[in-house]
């Protein structure tokens, strides 16, 4: 199909460029085309974190990064050959273990029986949700989530730990980079506002259609972020303040593991929402919402951070 | 509360992280830490009773019962694990205040603290689980961690060696990752009970192969197995002393416990034969890493970075009972996992206590050692004799039960081969002990007093273990020999 | 058939060896580290793509549909794209240390300049 295709031209593209911001922009292009072509797969979900994560936050990251460490690539390499041939003999045993597998798209394919029966057909009645995605990910499975929510707080803490964020930057940047372009500011304001109240918005609708904590987060950490770049760190930090942000990371993390813990109180399992409310589907609808709020507000905490982070070390505020 | 111990073993550390987060002062997050690490092992003391005696503990995770859950599943293997590991991490973090307070500045300690709570938890989290996928989630919680803490080092190559270790860390993951996404299209499960089921209907199918080996690959570059173990020795010589000491002792443990349970637990032993000769694989890369590694060790001057490559070795030596294949080499396996903590855990403390007094761990900073410190030097000593495998140390234990796995097998060049390497141990321990006994001290250097009890202490505690485990060996050897004839036997 | 039944994990494969390629031969960092994520984005593709029915539609429950494609692998891989942005951030946090302690972000250059350091250290420790 042809969204394969153009993945493979853009992953080429790559390989070739040297000049670095164009990989990092073309790189956001792959991510938007997996995320199309996750749409086309029916991972709806998956399409949406992966457009906010692999078309947001990565280039934004790496161009942040890329401000301090220099726009173009050295052309030397070495041991070209004896990697190529490492690549291709992975490849190769890769290949050959797809000739046992099922047809791409097979209905009676081993994958699509056992676990997957029960989360389509029960888990709407089980866990009173529509989004069975979410079901799987907040409930079922929802050890996972918290082990998730724990590496966005394990990144955070490293890159913290390797950027520490200055207490106030002494190197006053002054007005921010883009605050003579008047389109952009007034175009800001009106939008901004809405970005957060969209975040909002795929927050609480997760459970009925795609969404749920972690885009949520990543939305409504962009829009703080476009704040940022327009109107300068400096003004920004004194509204959404670091000290602030990092009690937020700590507090979704711990938030999540409290409903687990007050699971334990009630005479449940870890993590078993049916006790925390009289009839057990109500229970559920409660400690999926808590929790996604928990995953929400620690990731929307940890985005901000990590780009306060490099922003700060950048000095110019990141543009 | 005790039929909940299985998820408090990793939930203690995993929430006292961000809990320490909001505990801005470097002493008051070293209390809540070490606090946190004294509970979670006394728990892993608890589950090794509870298993002991009632048998394999099963719990579903949010109430959903397994596979639709997930799992966790204390058996005898898993609990002696954890023991190990939640052992290793309290004890060092007892020692953590004083170790890292000439290499990390105050203003980042709390950090530091919350990232190691975090590393600890996710390596619990890999032991106590019985979901493949939870395996993941958990194995970059600890990876990520251990980057960050490794960046924390004071040299500038410190973040050179977190790099290489994050690029070859995550091609390892994505590995595993990989062979998990084959397991999965084929079975339709995740749980690992529940995949051992499913196994043998397609073993003889290629993705089962290929899943196999990639799964074995990632977890072999996350132990250093030669010739994946280049990342080790840069990052253990330039992280933080205390950093190293928790490390050298679990993390590579971890990684062999999860080897032994995917090869015995979800894969069955048969398995890997049948494709390729596993076993032959693992006693010929084993044996070349014990060689290459003394080979150079011996060569080293960094002295952290010589006990680096001895690690490598010692690695190398479970992986040899490994590919014995029988229960005595399985046994002698798990037997020298345990073993090697107390050594290296000693060892690397004894080294951080050298590195609080001297700043620097260049073996001519050890000149004339044997006379300023003698508590410290000492320790390093008796840790070196166990690494060589000499009678009434741990070490000696472990050596004995892997060469008599090996005679029993019909073996004889390899048990050879055995005490060929622990010669070489004795090359590089001596190179220590004879600067620092046989040397004088120069004269210009600044007088060094014996290390302060915070180090001393918990370095002295794991020397008594060596000792004592090497004299009555009998409740480890116990314990290894019943785990091993568990996951021999097939049943997990 | 096997041909056209494959083709979709085939050129999935292409594309994770593409960026397998990249981390192992090319030297500047940043670019190792674009290189892991096609990598790590493949191997979603991959997942994603065991998940599909054919004629199936969005795992959320609507009355009117009767074929949906498989949650499970959905779930699964937005943990793991969550885990892969996470390692990227401690990545590229580490790439900006090691610039402002080396001076540059390629790999030779880096080796380059630890044996300098190394040898310069060597003869200071002779004198």
């Amino acid at each position: 199909m042809t969204l394969l295709a153009l993945l493979v031209v853009t992953a080429l593209a790559i390989v070739w460029l040297r000049d670095l911001f164009a990989a990092v922009m073309v790189a956001g292009i792959y991510g938007l085309l997996s995320a199309s072509f996750f749409v086309s797969m029916d991972a709806v979900d998956v399409a949406f974190t992966e457009a906010a994560v692999g078309a947001g936050v990565f280039p934004l990251l790496m161009l942040a990064a890329l401000a301090i460490t220099g726009r173009y690539e050295d052309t030397r390499h070495k041991r070209q050959l004896s990697s190529l041939v490492l690549v291709l003999v992975t490849g190769a045993m890769l290949i050959v273990a797809t000739w046992d597998m099922p047809p791409f798209g097979a209905a009676d394919a081993p994958a699509h029986q056992h676990l997957a029966v029960r989360y389509i057909q029960d888990s709407p009645q089980e866990v009173g949700i529509p989004n069975m995605v979410t079901s799987v990910l907040a409930s079922y499975r929802g050890y996972d989530t918290l082990g998730e929510v724990a590496v966005v707080f394990t990144a955070v803490v490293g890159v913290l730990c390797l950027l520490s964020l200055g207490r106030g930057t002494t190197q006053s940047s002054g007005p921010a980079a883009m605050q003579g372009h008047v389109v952009l500011r007034v175009v800001g304001k009106i939008l901004i506002p809405l970005i957060l109240l969209f975040a909002l918005y795929v927050q609480f609708h997760g459970e009925y259609g795609p969404g749920g904590g972690f885009q949520a987060g990543v939305i409504f950490a962009a829009g703080i972020i476009l704040y940022t770049m327009l109107f300068g760190l400096d003004s920004t930090r004194r509204v959404v303040k670091p000290t602030l942000l990092r009690v937020l990371a700590a507090l979704g993390l711990l938030l999540y593991g409290s409903v687990g813990v007050v699971s334990l109180v009630a005479g449940g399992n870890f993590l078993d929402y049916s006790v925390l409310a009289g009839d057990p589907v109500a229970g559920q609808h409660l400690g999926i919402l808590v929790i996604e709020l928990g995953v929400g507000v620690t990731v929307a905490a940890a985005m901000i951070l990590i780009f306060y982070a490099f922003a700060d070390r950048g000095g110019d505020g990141g543009a | 509360m005790l039929n909940h111990l299985p998820i408090l073993q990793v939930v203690i550390p995993l929430l006292a992280a961000p809990a320490c987060m909001l505990l801005d002062r470097a002493r008051l997050a070293w209390l809540f830490a070490t606090a946190a690490g004294l509970a979670t092992f006394a728990i892993s003391c608890l589950l090794l009773y509870q298993v002991q005696h009632s048998g394999p503990i099963s719990y579903a995770l949010g109430g959903w019962e397994a596979p639709w859950g997930i799992e966790y599943r204390i058996d005898l293997l898993s609990a002696y694990v954890l023991l190990v590991v939640s052992g290793i991490g309290a004890l060092v973090l007892v020692a953590a205040n004083t170790g890292v307070s000439r290499e990390i500045p105050e203003a980042k300690q709390p950090l530091f603290y919350v990232t190691y709570l975090l590393c600890l938890a996710g390596l619990l989290g890999i032991v106590a689980t019985g979901d493949i996928f939870n395996v993941f989630v958990f194995l970059e919680i600890s990876s990520l961690a251990t980057y960050a803490l490794i960046a924390q080092g004071k040299n500038r190559r410190a973040l050179w060696a977190a790099y290489q270790y994050l690029i070859v860390g995550t091609i390892g993951a994505t590995f595993i990752l990989i062979g998990i996404g084959f397991l999965y299209s084929l079975t339709g499960t995740l749980n690992m009970v529940d995949l051992a089921a499913r196994l043998p209907a397609i073993a003889g199918s290629h993705t089962a192969y290929t899943a196999f080996a990639f799964i074995v690959v990632g977890v072999c570059l996350k132990l250093a197995l030669f010739p994946l173990h280049l990342w080790l020795p840069n990052a253990y010589t330039y992280a933080p002393s205390i950093v190293t000491a928790f490390l050298a002792a679990t993390a590579t443990k971890v990684a062999v416990y999860l080897l032994i349970r995917l090869q015995f637990s979800v894969f069955g032993e048969g398995f890997a034969e049948s494709a390729l000769p596993l076993d032959a694989i693992f006693l010929v890369l084993g044996l070349v890493g014990v060689f290459v590694a003394s080979l150079v060790a011996i060569q080293q001057p960094n002295i952290k970075r010589l006990f680096a490559y001895s690690s490598v070795a010692q690695i190398g030596y479970m992986i040899v009972g490994m590919g014995v294949g029988t229960h005595t080499g399985l046994q002698a396996t798990l037997l020298h996992l345990f073993n090697h903590a107390l050594m290296k855990g000693a060892l690397f403390l004894a080294l951080a206590a050298v590195a609080y007094r001297l700043g620097s761990s260049d073996i001519k900073a050890f000149r004339g050692l044997g006379r300023a410190m003698p508590l410290t030097m000492a320790a390093i000593v008796i840790g070196g004799l166990s690494l060589i495998g000499v009678p009434l140390t741990v070490g000696f234990v472990s050596k004995w039960y892997l060469v008599l796995a090996t005679i029993q097998a019909g073996l004889w060049p390899v048990a050879v081969l055995i005490l060929l390497g622990s010669l070489l141990a004795v090359v590089y321990v001596w190179r220590v002990v004879e600067v620092a006994y046989f040397q004088q001290r120069p004269a210009g250097l600044a007088v060094v007093k014996e290390a302060p009890l915070a180090l001393l202490v918990p370095t002295w505690l794991l020397v008594i273990g060596n000792l004592y485990f090497g004299v009555q060996a009998g409740f480890t050897a116990d314990l290894a020999g019943s785990a091993a004839a568990a996951l021999i036997g097939g049943a997990p | 058939m096997m041909l056209v039944a494959h083709y979709n994990y085939w050129v999935v494969i292409a594309l994770m060896m593409i960026g397998f390629y990249v981390v192992i031969v090319q030297g500047n960092l940043v670019k190792k580290l674009i290189g892991l994520n096609i990598f790590q984005t493949s191997v979603f593709i991959f997942y994603i793509s065991v998940g599909k029915v054919a004629g199936g539609s969005a795992p959320i429950y609507d009355p009117e549909v009767t074929l949906y494609s498989n949650p499970l692998p959905h779930v699964l891989i937005l943990t793991a794209i969550v885990v892969g942005i996470a390692t990227m951030a401690l990545g590229l946090a580490l790439v900006v240390r090691i610039k402002e302690a080396y001076g540059s972000v390629e790999e030779e250059e880096l080796q380059a300049r630890d044996l300098e350091a190394e040898d310069a250290q060597q003869k200071e420790n002779q004198c």
